[in-house]
């Protein structure tokens, strides 16, 4: 909310802090001041210069001698002699011919920075001595777009007649706007008194104006009933407050230049006077104000008196709104009807129909109070967010609204010419008590850690206007109306706390035992992998959790051969957009979207993902908390490209791009590092996303962690990946932690002989896995075989069609003694029976 | 020629010869030549038979001490040889060690793992334990036991994901969590009656369109301390102490007073901005301040929705960014570079 320093100082003594420790002082206490907009003063986008920017005073008008349009003005600026100055403000011309003039104006000298306001956007342009039609020229009257005021280039500003003359222009129109950002929802913040309010509390100084007393001076009587309007509340739940202040023979037009600048250093545009009052009061106090057309205000059938009636709308009954938005209701929208039907949203927006125009001649002022609860569902439901009710949404002040209308009747009778009704119609069916706080002043000292002397307790919440009774060890404090959000004893320590200011705070540590100490494992185990992972050269990214619907179905390309979900997914009611609008159940999109944005810059990619994926579950153990969601962490892994980046020396030609026993070679380390190599097992996989005959599932016991392999290439090219293998797997992280866990070894005593290292090679069925020879190999010779290692892999002639040769590396060891050739003749035998028996291998060669 | 004078002459004629042998192969020649089997000083003992008795002790010392002398020669002299052949080879083997060498590949951890990290160890010097939290929430968790309820003004705080389905009773509605603060009631309910200190690191979520300066998706980590008499300058001791760690020790921090519904005091917690130092730049918008956390006590309410009797129990709560501070320590400027991964960025980490 913008706020003019010029407007503030009406109410409080503000212009003489210096603008930058008064920021500050507000930011600290909780006023915050999001934006400073300097007008006229140095730092504003255009300073005024006070020597050569002045107020002045036209006194006569001239032809002049050579050009229609344009004339000479005599202008007073407070020299010794008066200057004759050419212009063609259309304004101006109308006093051709005259003398005796006092029309003040801005001024300003050769040499003075302004706006050139003959063309398009803000250039600045030094002021000139010239010539213009051969008339001499050195000085000008300015125009509110020459002085950077507003977009006014047509004609000149004039200042009001009280204007002194001759006196630099900033000291008159220069200000500072605060743009406040008050976090919360405080009605009592929201205008420009009760900031004064705060101002004054903080610098302990005296609010100087009443801008609540109009109903004094103007001597206004609040009353239920009057002859002007018959007033009913019948949802009195919905309206705690109505007031209806009757405002006759209005003089419909532009209000003046003071408020005119006061709404515009606010950011709302002036409109006529009627409507400005409104929204000047609104601003000024915090209430806002509707003005109806009295004329249209219809009676109730049967009867001549203007009919006003706040109730609940029927459901489906509809209204065109100022906006002219036709707008439908529900039965919990307060509407402000007439005797026909609705004239607007209680504190949201008037209707069309009864806004006042150049033609209304009486006007009838609403200052109502809502349940700011209801305003804010009716806005939220209607999308209809207004200054009115963002205001009443942060809850006004009840006792407000009589003040407040009769402010505006000050200002409508003073700016308009309006005739007063004495009395205000009055319903306040809503009216609360009196707020009381017992409050212990310990409590402060007890929740800040530092001691408020009770009696600057005492004096921060007086000056605050709470009513303290310091009596005894618990205080009785009144809250006066306007405080609505402070009602527990701990509001009253945050007003203590920030008015006494947390700069005098010391900072301590915590003088307490240390609650019981918990290690968190799994968040352990989880950084630990993403080390392990990053140790065998990926790089890990962080992919959005919200993913398209589409980019499940492009996982599965074969329309036959759906993938399996593990639940239904997590759906947005209302997603940013459809690419965003479903929780994944899978990291793969992710992963391979990554994959295709940065292999626009880059030949090889090699990277992880570890986090969560999420769908509905019934299972309880499954699903976090009562949200009926699981959400279990997962692992995915993607590389392609070039198997090594580029460098001097040529690979081996043929085998630079990586495939999937790259892949493979990192998982095989990950698990060794895990202890988990020679306790899963690979089988080969037949996953919808993956390449057919490229795709391993890896189980844990009858647990499946999930899958690798190469994509299939119509999912690459689902998502736009060039033609070369994409490796990728997705397994189920929780899983393999549990297994990682749970197979943590030690060999036990490491034997001090020398291990017997020979190799066999095998002849087996093309079909049979390599894996599972090797497995069959180290259990037939445990415990002395110690390592079986694969070396070679052999086709051809030698071996015959449908079969492949297998040659590995083995070491057989004893703890207790060294083998002996006997030992290793009987063991061999052994291995190569368990093949033969096993899987039909030969021994090659044999 | 006395028989004694010639064989001073062969050792003469051996030494001098030997200083000719220039390579290995020369060498092993010479030794043939004097001190193999047919070799002249082995000729030479041969004489001793023909010597008279008297003169042939003293001819057969000679010969030995001879013999030893030349083979000691010959050693020290091979030495020498195989040195310098040694250095001639390993010269000729010279390569140009400037080449680039094999790569290997290095990984890179996240950013975000990265300053999460960062923020645990500091965190976990001071006491306090990582907590975790779902990250598809019941609107009563992530709002209403948190002192904000439906239609609430505060609720403007946070735009909100809300999830399709399920049970649409106020409260029990699904939503993505806007904030980590939900943990704090999980993290109270599961661990009352003990003292508490954690702090809830995890993913959130806003409807907020994805700008340089706006993600859907972002981290926070909230932190949660309750005691018996946790007071408002533990607060402030905490987040300074964790401030120093963070940014360094040479930077002042500030509080200001602010507002959030499930604290009450609220402030929020600034440090000197670590890229200008405090003298205002366009990344602290010319303040000379950082803001680090919104902060504050425990609102009562919060407190009692917790299990915590607030008559009894105290508490701070404060909640961080990750990717802000991130951005700020390295001056990016543009929060989509963090979950867009375009991996030359995440390399730099
Ligand atoms: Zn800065």
């Amino acid at each position: 909310m913008k706020i003019p320093l010029s407007w503030l100082n009406d109410y409080v003594k503000v212009t003489d802090l210096p603008i930058e420790a008064l920021r500050q002082r507000l930011d600290l206490v909780g006023l915050e001041v999001g934006g400073l907009e300097v007008i006229g003063y140095p730092g504003a986008r255009l300073p005024w210069d006070p020597d050569k920017i002045l107020t002045a005073e036209v006194v006569s008008v001239q032809p002049h001698p050579n050009a229609d349009r344009l004339v000479l003005a005599e202008v007073n600026y407070g020299g010794a002699e008066n200057e004759i100055v050419v212009t063609g403000a259309p304004s101006l011309y109308a006093y051709r011919g005259e003398s005796g003039l006092h029309l003040k104006v801005a001024f300003a000298w050769e040499g003075a920075e302004l706006y050139d306001g003959h063309v398009e956007g803000w250039v600045k342009s030094r002021l000139k001595k010239s010539r213009i039609r051969g008339e001499p020229s050195r000085a000008m009257v300015c125009s509110e777009k020459e002085l950077g005021l507003s977009e006014a280039a047509e004609d000149i500003i004039y200042l009001p007649d009280s204007t002194p003359v001759g006196v630099p222009l900033v000291e008159v129109l220069g200000d500072y706007v605060l743009d406040f950002d008050i976090k919360g929802p405080f009605g009592h913040l929201q205008s420009v008194y009760g900031i004064a309010r705060e101002i004054g509390a903080l610098y302990d100084r005296p609010l100087r104006q009443n801008p609540l007393g109009a109903i004094e001076r103007l001597n206004l009587k609040a009353a239920a009933e009057a002859e002007f309007v018959d007033l009913e509340i019948a949802d009195p739940d919905l309206c705690p407050r109505y007031t209806a202040t009757m405002v006759r023979d209005v003089e419909v037009k532009p209000s003046p230049l003071w408020m005119q600048l006061r709404l515009q250093r606010a950011g709302m545009r002036p409109i006529t006077n009627v409507v400005d009052i409104t929204n000047y009061v609104m601003w000024e106090l915090g209430q806002p104000l509707h003005a109806f057309d009295y004329g249209i205000v219809s009676p109730r059938p049967g009867s001549s008196q203007p009919a006003i009636i706040v109730r609940r709308a029927a459901p489906g009954e509809k209204m065109t709104t100022l906006d002219e938005e036709k707008r439908v209701f529900d039965n919990d929208m307060l509407l402000i009807t007439d005797g026909e039907g609705p004239v607007g949203i209680g504190g949201v927006m008037g209707g069309l129909d009864s806004e006042v125009d150049d033609e209304t001649r009486h006007v009838l002022l609403e200052a109502a109070n809502f349940a700011f609860l209801n305003i804010r569902r009716t806005s939220q439901q209607l999308k209809l967010h207004t200054e009115a009710s963002s205001r009443f949404g942060k809850r006004v002040d009840p006792e407000l609204a009589l003040p407040a209308a009769a402010r505006a009747a000050e200002l409508l009778q003073e700016l308009a010419n309006a005739a007063i009704d004495p009395v205000v119609i009055d319903h306040y069916p809503g009216k609360p008590e009196t707020h009381t706080i017992d409050y212990d002043p310990q409590l402060a000292d007890r929740i800040l850690g530092i001691e408020i002397p009770h009696d600057e307790q005492t004096r921060i919440l007086r000056a605050l206007e709470f009513g303290v009774e310091p009596e005894g060890a618990t205080w009785r404090i009144t809250v006066p109306s306007y405080r609505l959000d402070a009602r527990l004893p701990i509001d009253l320590v945050e007003e203590v706390a920030r008015v006494y200011g947390y700069e005098r705070f010391p900072g301590t540590v915590i003088d307490e035992e240390l609650p019981p100490l918990r290690r968190n494992r799994p968040l352990e185990d989880e950084e630990h992998m993403r080390d392990l992972l990053v140790g065998l050269g990926l790089d890990e990214v962080i992919t959005y959790s919200l993913i398209s619907p589409e980019d499940e179905l492009r996982l599965a390309p074969d329309p036959e051969r759906p993938l399996a979900w593990p639940g239904d997914s997590v759906e947005l009611q209302n997603p940013l957009s459809p690419e965003r609008s479903r929780m994944r159940r899978t990291l793969l999109p992710g992963a391979l979207r990554t994959a295709w944005s940065n292999l626009r810059y880059l030949d090889r990619i090699a990277i992880f993902e570890i986090g969560r994926i999420h769908f509905a579950s019934g299972e309880p153990d499954l699903a976090r908390a009562e949200t009926g969601v699981a959400e279990p962490r997962h692992l995915s892994m993607l590389v392609t490209g070039m198997r090594r980046p580029l460098w001097w020396e040529k690979g081996e030609a043929g085998l630079e791009q990586m495939d999937y026993l790259d892949l493979k070679g990192i998982v095989d380390t990950l698990l060794e590092s895990l202890d988990l190599e020679d306790n899963v097992t690979w089988e080969r996989g037949h996953h919808p996303t993956f390449h057919p005959g490229r795709c391993a599932v890896v189980s844990y016991g009858d647990q499946e962690l999930g899958a690798l392999g190469e994509l299939h290439p119509l999912v690459r090219e689902a998502f736009g990946l060039p033609d070369q293998p994409v490796l990728v797997l997705e397994w189920d992280l929780e899983l393999l932690l549990d297994a990682a866990a749970a197979s943590a070894k030690y060999i036990g005593t490491l034997s001090p002989y020398a291990p017997v290292h020979e190799d066999l090679a095998l002849v087996v069925d093309e079909k049979t896995p390599a894996v599972t020879v090797r497995r069959s190999l180290l259990e037939a010779g445990s415990p002395l075989v110690q390592a079986v290692t694969l070396f070679d892999v052999y086709r051809g002639e030698q071996v015959g069609e449908g079969k492949k040769s297998l040659a590995f590396a083995l070491s057989y060891q004893a703890p207790d003694r060294s083998l002996s050739e006997r030992d290793v003749s009987k063991l061999r035998a052994r291995l190569i029976k368990a093949v033969e028996q096993e899987l039909g291998a030969k021994l090659r060669g044999a | 020629m006395s028989a004694f004078a010639e064989l001073e002459q062969v050792h003469e004629a051996a030494l001098a010869d030997l200083k000719t042998a220039l390579t290995t192969q020369a060498l092993d020649a010479w030794e043939d030549r004097y001190l193999g089997r047919k070799g002249e000083i082995t000729l030479q003992a041969r004489q001793v038979g023909q010597m008279a008795r008297e003169d042939r002790p003293a001819f057969g010392r000679r010969v030995n001490e001879i013999k030893q002398l030349l083979e000691q020669a010959h050693a020290s002299r091979l030495e020498v040889l195989r040195h310098s052949e040694l250095t001639e080879r390993l010269e000729a083997e010279a390569i140009d060690v400037t080449l680039p060498g094999r790569p290997v590949v290095r990984g890179h951890l996240h950013l975000t793992t990265q300053t999460l990290r960062e923020l645990y160890d500091i965190f976990a010097k001071m006491g306090f334990e990582v907590y975790e939290a779902p990250d598809v929430e019941l609107e009563a968790y992530n709002f209403d036991l948190l002192n904000i309820p439906q239609y609430h003004p505060a609720r403007d705080m946070w735009d909100t994901f809300w999830v399709e389905g399920g049970d649409q009773q106020r409260g029990n509605r699904r939503l993505l969590r806007t904030h980590t603060s939900p943990g704090q009631i999980r993290a109270m309910r599961e661990r009352y009656p003990e003292p508490l200190r954690v702090i809830l690191p995890g993913k959130c979520y806003r409807y907020e369109q994805i700008t340089v300066r706006s993600e859907h998706q972002f981290y926070q980590v909230e932190g949660l301390a309750v005691g018996p008499r946790i007071t408002m300058t533990d607060l402030i001791g905490t987040m300074t102490e964790f401030s120093h760690l963070f940014y360094g020790r040479d930077r002042r921090v500030r509080v200001r007073s602010s507002y959030f519904p499930f604290t009450e005091p609220s402030v929020e917690l600034d440090t000197e901005c670590i890229l200008c130092d405090g003298e205002g730049c366009a990344v602290c918008k010319y303040t000379g301040w950082l803001e680090i956390a919104g902060a504050g006590m425990v609102h009562p309410i919060v407190l009692a929705n917790g299990g915590y009797d607030p008559d009894v129990w105290s508490g701070f709560a404060f909640g961080a960014g990750v990717e802000r501070p991130a951005m700020q320590k390295f001056g990016v400027e543009d929060i989509r570079l963090f979950y867009g991964n375009d991996l030359r960025f995440l390399r730099q980490f």
